[in-house]
């Protein structure tokens, strides 16, 4: 991006279900701090803007900033370091940085879902708006956020009406339930539990309870997070310890942890059984990698059923998918480019580049055509006119320049579109990167403001 | 004239036997209860054609296999929509009818004259010992034909193949109690089956227990059964190894029913 380095960054910085496991998410989400994680990092120099987003399989810190990148690169790790107690090595080793148009991607992916564990559930999308509003109430938020952040949640939402993304993740708890109901019949009065707190998982536990689960459980590594969860869902918390006395009781275990191994195993369903009375149990392990030992399936009356094995219950068409898939990226690098063609207008400087080029283009143009027709002309009279020119294109120029850089931040990019449009400085590519966007061929949400225009809402 | 009914109602159960295998395919609800009316009437034509044996021959028509069979398809016919006023089990009928069918067809090919009844076994004992052992094998029928459904379905959802089958038939939990109540009824018939059964030996052979063949494969079929109830309510069996057990229950209730009066004759044979 043409940005220098007195311009605004985008810089975002996380760990995620993928890179890291779950005790090192635990220590980052920074539950427990005090002052709260968003307005540490807020304290920052060189954080103008933040936006803490901690999900059960992801913790993210989306920044702005004006200082430079490597200053809030290195503060935003100190710092992060520091407060969760997380070995500096294994910070690295977990971590992701994204700058600038990759970031603005990593978001829209977020919010869209498609990073997520199960690919379309529903839930992170709510966990982003929360993390914004979070921000935007503790007065996080300034110019550049508050644009990204609500232009991620039209992104996902627009993600999700054009393509069948999110319905996938809604049919996989489908699935689940309607397989609950093929083993037990009536759910009425069955329990259940949730081993780990995934989003997923919390999902398919609303599904269960909305059939008539009468009884629910969530186990999780922090008993913190069992409560919470339990609280939402109105279950009760368990620890870990006290899952294998749990596992006698319940008739369905949905299991999400980031547990890098098994944390059930066939001999331990083996040896609950007997006590259990050979009740039948359904497991359903949603967790990536898994949680359950898959030669639990062969125990009598246990029925194990990962999210790959869910996936094809309800998988009409692999191709459909993969398809589905690329439309929703595509929508997404519109959205970028459409993005950044805005972040450019907020640059000052080559706005008032293009201004002076632009003048001094057509001066010398018109000089060099007058000159030709005039060709009587001493040099100390073309000096004299050239030096006219010179002050009059200058004093013309001085004062929308003023205007643009006297304008206050919140208001910089209206004046700056509106100058480049009254001047048509083409050389900034409004036009050009609007078609760009529209040729992505894609039924264009028309009732989402035309981009630049929408300045206002900040 | 009561052979003629029998065959009226084989046809009637043959075509409530399509009707099902209809609805099981197609999972049309209209098809089921079309099909259940259709076996009622069959029910009906056959208690009709056993009732008018039962006049013509002066003693319950519960002797020959002729008798015997087309006792032990109405006695299913009859457990089977009596279940399915409580319990609608679907896809059941598609199991069941066809059994109806056979037991039918196989008291069709027997031969249906009607025979002087033995002094031995002229009795009031007759009826109730024959009739309640032949309910009590049409119960242990349905059970069979559930615990086939049930492994039919676990198989399915074990190697998760979730497909025509799996959409087609009942939950597994749903199997299991409906095989165990079955069971639950007709165990103890059977054991009230040989009870009577052994009082009647005593006031026509002197004497309650002679260990005949019938006797004995009655007692293990008996102990199976037994053993397959206590398991359940004791140590909590179900699923696939109770539905097995069931199944091999019944194999010995067919054999004490068939393999020892064509293979070990004794005291018990049926008259031919």
């Amino acid at each position: 991006m043409p940005h220098n380095a007195t311009s605004k960054e985008i810089f975002l910085i996380g760990v995620n279900h993928k890179t890291a496991p779950v005790e090192v998410r635990e220590k980052l989400a920074l539950n427990q701090s005090d002052p709260p994680a968003l307005k540490i990092f807020h304290s920052l120099p060189s954080c103008d803007e933040v936006v803490f987003l901690s999900t059960c399989n992801r913790v993210e810190v989306i920044v702005s900033t004006s200082k430079g990148l490597d200053n809030a690169k290195a503060e935003i790790s100190d710092t992060w370091i520091n407060c969760s107690g997380v070995d500096p090595e294994t910070f690295k080793k977990c971590i992701y940085e994204y700058v600038g148009l990759k970031a603005i991607r990593h978001i829209f992916r977020v919010a869209s879902s498609l990073d997520s564990m199960v690919v379309g559930e529903p839930q992170i999308l709510g966990q982003l708006k929360d993390a914004y509003r979070n921000a935007l109430e503790s007065g996080c938020c300034g110019q550049i956020l508050n644009k990204l952040m609500p232009k991620a949640f039209s992104v996902a939402k627009r993600i999700r009406t054009e393509t069948k993304i999110a319905s996938q993740a809604v049919s996989i708890s489908y699935a689940a339930v309607e397989l609950a109901k093929k083993i037990f019949g009536d759910l009425t009065g069955k329990s259940a539990m949730l081993i780990g707190a995934g989003e997923m998982a919390e999902l398919a536990a609303q599904h269960l309870k909305t059939n008539g689960i009468s009884q629910l459980m969530v186990a999780n590594r922090t008993l913190e997070r069992a409560v919470e969860l339990a609280r939402a869902l109105d279950g009760k918390a368990i620890s870990l310890k006290e899952l294998d006395d749990a596992l006698i009781e319940v008739d369905i275990v949905i299991s999400s942890t980031g547990a890098p191994g098994f944390i059930i195993r066939k001999e331990q369903i083996q040896n609950i059984m007997r006590p259990r009375r050979h009740r039948l149990l359904f497991f359903i392990d949603i967790a990536v990698p898994r949680d359950i030992d898959p030669k639990v399936n062969d125990i009598e009356n246990v029925y194990l059923f990962d999210i790959d094995e869910l996936k094809e219950v309800v998988e009409e068409n692999k191709a459909e998918r993969q398809k589905e898939a690329i439309k929703a990226e595509r929508i997404i690098e519109a959205e970028i480019i459409k993005f950044d063609s805005w972040l450019s207008s907020l640059d000052i400087v080559p706005v008032i580049r293009g201004l002076q080029e632009k003048a001094e283009h057509i001066r010398k143009r018109e000089l060099s055509r007058t000159f030709k027709n005039l060709k009587h002309l001493s040099e100390k009279d073309k000096r004299a006119i050239e030096k006219l020119t010179q002050s009059l294109v200058g004093k013309l120029l001085h004062d929308p320049i003023l205007f643009l850089k006297k304008t206050d931040e919140q208001n910089r990019s209206e004046a700056l579109y509106t100058i480049s449009k009254i001047f048509s400085l083409n050389g900034l590519g409004h036009e050009r990167l609007d078609k760009i966007a529209k040729d992505v061929n894609l039924k264009a949400e028309h009732n989402d403001e035309k981009f630049p225009k929408s300045m206002s809402r900040s | 004239m009561e052979f003629f009914l029998l065959q009226i109602a084989l046809f009637i159960y043959v075509a409530a036997t399509a009707g099902f295998v209809v609805n099981l395919v197609t999972m049309r609800k209209d098809v089921e209860r079309i099909s259940t009316y259709i076996l009622s009437a069959g029910l009906f034509v056959h208690t009709v054609g056993i009732i008018l044996r039962w006049v013509y021959s002066a003693h319950p028509p519960l002797v020959s296999f002729h008798e015997v069979f087309s006792f032990l398809a109405w006695a299913l016919a009859l457990a089977f929509l009596l279940f399915q006023v409580g319990h609608k089990l679907k896809a059941l009928g598609a199991f069941v009818t066809p059994i109806v069918t056979i037991f039918l067809i196989m008291s069709l090919i027997h031969p249906k004259a009607i025979l002087p009844l033995p002094p031995a076994l002229r009795s009031y004992w007759l009826p109730i010992h024959a009739s309640i052992s032949l309910i009590a094998y049409a119960l242990l029928t349905m059970s069979f034909c559930i615990s086939i459904m049930y492994l039919i379905q676990e198989r399915q959802i074990k190697q998760k193949r979730l497909g025509a089958i799996f959409k087609r038939l009942p939950s597994l939990q749903t199997l299991d109690k409906m095989s165990e109540k079955c069971l639950k009824i007709g165990f103890p018939l059977l054991t009230l089956g040989i009870i009577t059964g052994s009082i009647w030996a005593e006031k026509a052979w002197g004497a309650y227990w002679s260990w005949d063949p019938k006797e004995t494969w009655s007692l293990i079929t008996w102990f199976l059964y037994a053993a397959l109830l206590h398991q359940r309510l004791t140590v909590g069996w179900r699923g696939k190894r109770s539905a097995y057990m069931t199944i091999i229950g019944f194999l010995a209730l067919l054999f004490t029913f068939l393999g020892v009066t064509y293979l070990l004759p004794g005291a018990h044979s049926y008259a031919t």
